[in-house]
């Protein structure tokens, strides 16, 4: 359990990766806003409090490893990596810019902390899965984070490697599915509906959980509780928001590439500085 | 064929998607086969009013690009005529298998539209931005692979497609293309289109890199060299005749593509020369690189796709050839 005063400090860490990102993207003038902002919450937990990493030294091989195979979610990990000093903030302006070490979508071999080049979706639970063999096979004590988009998991590619973690009883591996309820052209409930996310693990041999993705004190018990499953591989769905924390973003039909002015940014940025206002008063 | 070139290098009025779109719609009223498949990019390539149009003809399955393919070739296996699209690299590499057994060998018949073809993945970067995509699918066996110039081409290749049957690459940019062609201009596959004559020299361009070998050509006489210009579209049947052709009357080519130099447009015409009429041979495109995030522009020059790399490139090609006829005198 988290005390009082760590739950605070890491919801106002998940107010300012959400500001962060949308500064990257805002100056840029477009990008994926929808899908960077749902995971913020996350983040915040893994970056906050449980991961095991070093901004000086971030290929430290202790480290806890985060792969983000919704990579187009970029701009948020980034946000999350600069606001622990793994690098300057300011460079994160240089977003989709020439030559820049902050691409769109996460690229190992760009950004000091990005453990996993991802972008085609899918990809990223195998890479997680042969990370997370590697460690155990090296009588490592580290863990294997993965993000997984709700979309994504239409990949066929996905279930290969969750009915593969599974076989390999893989306990390093912990997976969230960012059920934000949303993917490219709408609802993943009109287009292909995965139904019982939860359970489709839980038949596959996964421990699973179902919480409130954008509860930071719930993602952490989440993560305890995950732990503490040995021998399984262990999900939580994250049941979040697309485009949590902006009104506007929140409530557009289309929100998971925008095209953003500058009233827009700072429309953004008022109202997560009042949240971040009002988190710090309580 | 029956083509008329514009007589200035103008961006269209109006998007890619948007006429790859009317056109389905409109093919779609008289022919009740027609289908349309995506993986999650219905919006992306503007097809929403074909959906709108033909909700039970429109199958968007979600992010599952290998199973598109294979849905769409049991659907033309019950007389169906799919047309599946993703972005370039996830509409092909992503499901090669698929392309090529359950599509190409068990000879069924599938159209597959991959959009954003080379650097105009731009903003998405590297993992989006398909250098390989001819490469990879000029090994299926008796595949068709079209890059449209325009949206007159555009619309009058996949008119033809959809009457005929085998598997088809549509190699498809999304946004507003140069303007080569004039209304009614018509195209035949496995025939390319010279937009300008010229003897010293030929380059043979593809997509994007159709207006920059113009321009290309236009530098080029103002040093009194004369350079005939063709546009090689249909990449797979690629047009010996007219390759062969420029090699003899020319003495020299270059090649211009947006994509890796490594089995694409300059890989083919390097073949048809070897095989039939040896010359010097120079491809402008991606040298063996991967993409990266940029503009369409900064990534033009990072890679070496403009005009000026053409220029470059021809030059060297008409060292080469003097060279060459030196060589021979002796
Ligand atoms: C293999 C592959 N197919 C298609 C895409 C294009 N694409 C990028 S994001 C996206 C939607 C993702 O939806 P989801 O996983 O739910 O992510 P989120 O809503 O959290 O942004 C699509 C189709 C891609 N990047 N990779």
């Amino acid at each position: 359990m988290l005390r009082k005063e760590k739950i605070k400090e890491l919801r106002i860490f998940a107010i300012k990766i959400r500001m962060e990102t949308m500064k990257e993207i805002g100056n840029l003038g477009f990008g994926h806003v929808g899908g960077a902002l749902s995971i913020a919450d996350t983040l915040a937990v893994l970056y906050g409090e449980v991961m095991k990493i070093d901004p000086q030294n971030s290929q430290w091989e202790g480290r806890d490893w985060l792969i983000c195979s919704k990579g187009h979610a970029g701009p948020a990990i980034y946000a999350a990596l600069g606001l622990r000093g793994f690098f300057p903030l300011e460079e994160l302006q240089t977003l989709n810019k020439p030559g820049t070490h902050f691409p769109s979508h996460c690229d190992r071999n760009l950004t000091t902390g990005v453990d996993m080049t991802t972008g085609s979706l899918g990809q990223g639970f195998s890479l997680a899965v042969g990370v997370a063999l590697g460690h155990r096979m090296d009588k490592r004590t580290n863990y294997t984070y993965l993000i997984l988009g709700d979309g994504e998991i239409q990949e066929g590619q996905v279930w290969e490697a969750a009915s593969y973690a599974a076989q390999s009883e893989l306990d390093n591996l912990i997976v969230f599915v960012d059920c934000n309820k949303k993917q490219l052209d709408g609802y993943t409930r009109n287009i292909n509906d995965l139904r019982d996310i939860a359970q489709k693990f839980a038949s596959f041999g996964w421990h699973t959980q179902d919480i409130d993705g954008s509860k930071v004190a719930e993602i952490h018990e989440g993560i305890e509780k995950a732990k503490a499953a040995k021998g399984k591989s262990s999900v939580i769905v994250l049941n979040t928001i697309k485009g949590k924390g902006w009104s506007f973003a929140e409530d557009a039909i289309s929100n998971h590439h925008m095209t953003i002015n500058k009233d827009q940014m700072d429309e953004a940025l008022y109202e997560l500085e009042k949240e971040l206002e009002e988190v710090e008063k309580e | 064929m029956k083509a008329t070139i514009a007589e200035t290098l103008v961006k269209e009025g109006k998007e890619m998607r948007s006429v790859y779109c009317q056109s389905l719609i409109d093919l779609a009223r008289v022919d009740k086969r027609i289908v349309v498949l995506d993986a999650d990019l219905l919006s992306s390539i503007g097809m929403l009013p074909f959906a709108k149009a033909y909700p039970e003809r429109t199958f968007n399955v979600g992010i599952q690009e290998a199973n598109m393919i294979g849905v769409a070739a049991g659907l033309s296996a019950t007389g169906k005529i799919p047309f599946a699209h993703s972005f370039a690299p996830f509409a092909t590499r992503r499901c090669f298998d698929q392309i090529f057994l359950s599509c190409g060998y068990a000879k069924l018949n599938v159209r597959i539209v991959g959009s954003d073809p080379g650097v105009t993945a731009a903003f998405n970067g590297g993992t989006h931005m398909p250098f390989e995509d001819i490469g990879i699918l000029r090994t299926v066996p008796g595949i068709t692979i079209l890059e449209p110039t325009d949206s007159v081409m555009l619309r009058n290749l996949v008119e033809q497609v959809a009457d005929l049957y085998g598997v088809f690459y549509i190699r498809l940019i999304r946004k507003n293309a140069t303007k080569v062609y004039q209304e009614g201009s018509s195209f035949e596959i496995g025939k390319a289109v010279q937009l300008r004559e010229g003897s010293d020299l030929t380059i043979i361009a593809t997509g994007i890199m159709v207006e920059e070998a113009l321009k290309a050509a236009d530098t080029l006489v103002e040093a009194g060299i004369f350079a005939r210009v063709v546009n090689m579209f249909s990449i797979k049947p690629v047009d010996e005749e007219t390759i062969i052709k420029a090699a003899r009357e020319t003495g020299a080519i270059v090649s211009a593509e947006n994509h890796n130099i490594i089995n694409g447009l300059g890989s083919a015409i390097a073949e048809v020369i070897a095989e039939n009429a040896l010359v010097p041979l120079e491809r402008v495109g991606v040298q063996d690189q991967f993409g990266e995030v940029g503009s369409v522009n900064y990534l033009m020059g990072r890679f070496g796709l403009t005009a000026g790399h053409i220029v470059e490139k021809a030059r060297k090609a008409l060292g080469r050839k003097a060279e060459m006829q030196i060589q021979y005198k002796e």
